[in-house]
């Protein structure tokens, strides 16, 4: 015998689809599991730092570049395989990763992270491949 | 001390969780078996409870009540603090869940200087519980980043208010600060007054400690060890999708982390935990403080027929010694 059983079991009911609203809203928009596919630079040599690297961190790398540039003037950096770059979000990453949209949003979108730095920094034009 | 039983108990479940995440083989089993287990203990737990206390009867319309409740014109009926109505009662439980109406009463006794007992109002409880669960909230709600694809933008503006002064790298999520300094508080309050401390028991202790080490491993793998965020994107879809694949690049701090959610979660329908649940359906908020208006009805009633001897069937079983005494009443009389 349940008493008041509508109510508790309506609010039952509400309970457990809310806990599992990730099964169900994933059903409904067809996602898989599989992140989205990253448009690579193919003629300019590897990154700053092993990729699996940049892929963790490279948000902290870009935050210690802002601080050597900003604070210390130091402009130049030498990558992980001995050659020579500017530290520079535009010139420097959206020199090789050309086009913004395929590369960082995509991957931005996918883990939704909005970084705020395009508040204030371009992403150069025609850039794209 | 019972605090140390507590913090042993979840040492060494720590232990155990971090040794095993050591070895490649075990780690389906930490990151793939226990997260299910956990989510399907957890739903048919809080069923069982929930379904437990819709069982029970409830004798008494038993509002806890601290306002004037609804009488003659003149009285001004307090609508929140003692319900009449339905809606009125919804008011009282929305206040309850959402604000801590109740803790908000808080009182804390002390003996003055003269040796007089003092009550003043205390707010820090109210305060610091209020700070957790919204924090908490909030966690859990920025969580569903990841197992939501593609991520809704309710989700997108929470994290971005939750961001809001933009300091760190990663981004410093507020409620990630006041959670942890909550759950210190809440803690510390346990362990610094000697009252509480007298009264509380190892479970008390348990969900603290259980939630320092969900919170601070957490923090860890955003904020310092740094994590590869979209290869744990793509595990956490696998678990909402049921195409689970243990993530490659996640080391033993995330199998931690990801246990200890799942022993919440597990631990949550049997503990005092599940009052998640318990407070929609505690008679003392849930029920209209309408007695004189409408009966409530015992509903062992209706199941168990209570023998009963009306005044009639009384005075006549003592007509004669009633009437020798003169207290018969009698027709006219
Ligand atoms: C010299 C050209 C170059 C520069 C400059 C460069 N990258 Fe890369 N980056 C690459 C290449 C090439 C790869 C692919 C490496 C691979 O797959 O081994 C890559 C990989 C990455 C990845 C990993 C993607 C993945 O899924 O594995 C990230 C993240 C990344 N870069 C971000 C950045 C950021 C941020 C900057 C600026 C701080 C930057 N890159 C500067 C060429 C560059
Ligand atoms: C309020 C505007 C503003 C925002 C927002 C901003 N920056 Fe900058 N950033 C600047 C300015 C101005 C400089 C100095 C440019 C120079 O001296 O070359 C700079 C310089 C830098 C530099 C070094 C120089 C260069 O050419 O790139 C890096 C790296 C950098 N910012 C990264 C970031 C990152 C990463 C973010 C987002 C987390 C960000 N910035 C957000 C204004 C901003
Ligand atoms: C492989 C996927 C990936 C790619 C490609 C990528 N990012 Fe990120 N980025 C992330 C993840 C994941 C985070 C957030 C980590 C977190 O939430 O803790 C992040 C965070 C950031 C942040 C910090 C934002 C914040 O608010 O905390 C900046 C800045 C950033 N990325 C810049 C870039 C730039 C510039 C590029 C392109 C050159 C890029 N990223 C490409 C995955 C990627």
């Amino acid at each position: 015998m349940l008493y008041d059983a509508g109510k508790i079991l309506a609010g039952l009911a509400i309970f457990l689809v809310l806990v599992t609203a990730p099964i169900w809203w994933n059903v409904a928009t067809g996602a898989d599991a599989q992140a989205p596919e990253l448009v690579m630079p193919q003629d300019q040599g590897g990154c700053v730092l092993p990729s699996g690297e940049m892929r963790a961190s490279h948000m902290e790398l870009l935050n210690d570049w802002r601080d050597l540039v900003v604070r210390d003037g130091d402009r130049i950096m030498i990558t992980w395989d001995g050659r020579e770059k500017r530290r520079s979000l535009t010139a420097s990453c959206l020199g090789c990763h050309s086009d913004r949209e395929k590369f960082c949003d995509r991957c931005h979108d996918y883990v939704g992270v909005t970084p705020y730095c395009w508040d204030c920094h371009i992403t150069p034009i025609g850039g794209a491949s | 001390m019972r605090s140390l039983q507590a913090l042993a108990i979840v040492a060494a479940l720590c232990g155990i969780v971090m040794v095993a995440a050591v070895v490649p083989g075990f780690r389906p089993l930490l990151g793939i078996a226990v997260p299910y287990l956990a989510l399907i203990v957890f739903l048919l737990g809080m069923t069982a409870r929930v379904v437990g206390w819709a069982r029970s009867p409830v004798p008494f319309k038993i509002p806890t009540v601290c306002g004037q409740q609804r009488s003659l014109d003149f009285l001004p009926h307090h609508k929140l603090e003692s319900p009449f109505t339905s809606w009125q009662v919804f008011g009282r439980m929305a206040l309850e869940v959402l604000t801590f109406r109740s803790l908000f009463r808080n009182t804390q006794s002390s003996l003055t200087a003269g040796k007089n007992l003092a009550y003043e109002p205390s707010k820090w409880l109210w305060a610091g519980a209020l700070a957790f669960h919204w924090s908490f909230l909030v966690i859990l709600l920025r969580h569903l980043r990841l197992f939501l694809e593609p991520v809704p933008r309710g989700i997108l503006f929470l994290e971005s208010v939750d961001g809001f002064f933009q300091v760190t790298v990663p981004t410093l999520f507020l409620t990630d600060a006041i959670l942890v300094a909550a759950l210190l508080f809440l803690l510390g309050r346990r362990l610094l007054d000697a009252r509480l401390r007298y009264f509380s028991l190892p479970a008390d202790y348990f969900a603290l400690f259980l939630l320092l080490v969900i919170a601070g491993s957490g923090i860890w793998m955003r904020y310092f060890s740094k994590i590869d965020v979209v290869g744990i994107k793509e595990f956490a879809m696998g678990l909402a999708t049921f195409h689970p694949v243990v993530p490659a690049s996640a080391g033993v701090i995330f199998y931690l982390h990801i246990v200890m959610v799942g022993v919440l979660f597990a631990y949550f329908p049997f503990s005092k935990l599940v009052h998640l649940g318990g407070v929609f359906l505690s008679p003392t908020r849930n029920l209209p403080n309408n007695n004189r208006a409408r009966r409530h009805v015992n509903p062992w009633n209706d199941r168990r027929p209570v023998e009963v001897h009306t005044y009639e069937e009384y005075e006549e079983e003592f007509h004669d010694k009633l009437k020798a005494c003169g207290l018969l009443q009698e027709d006219g009389e």
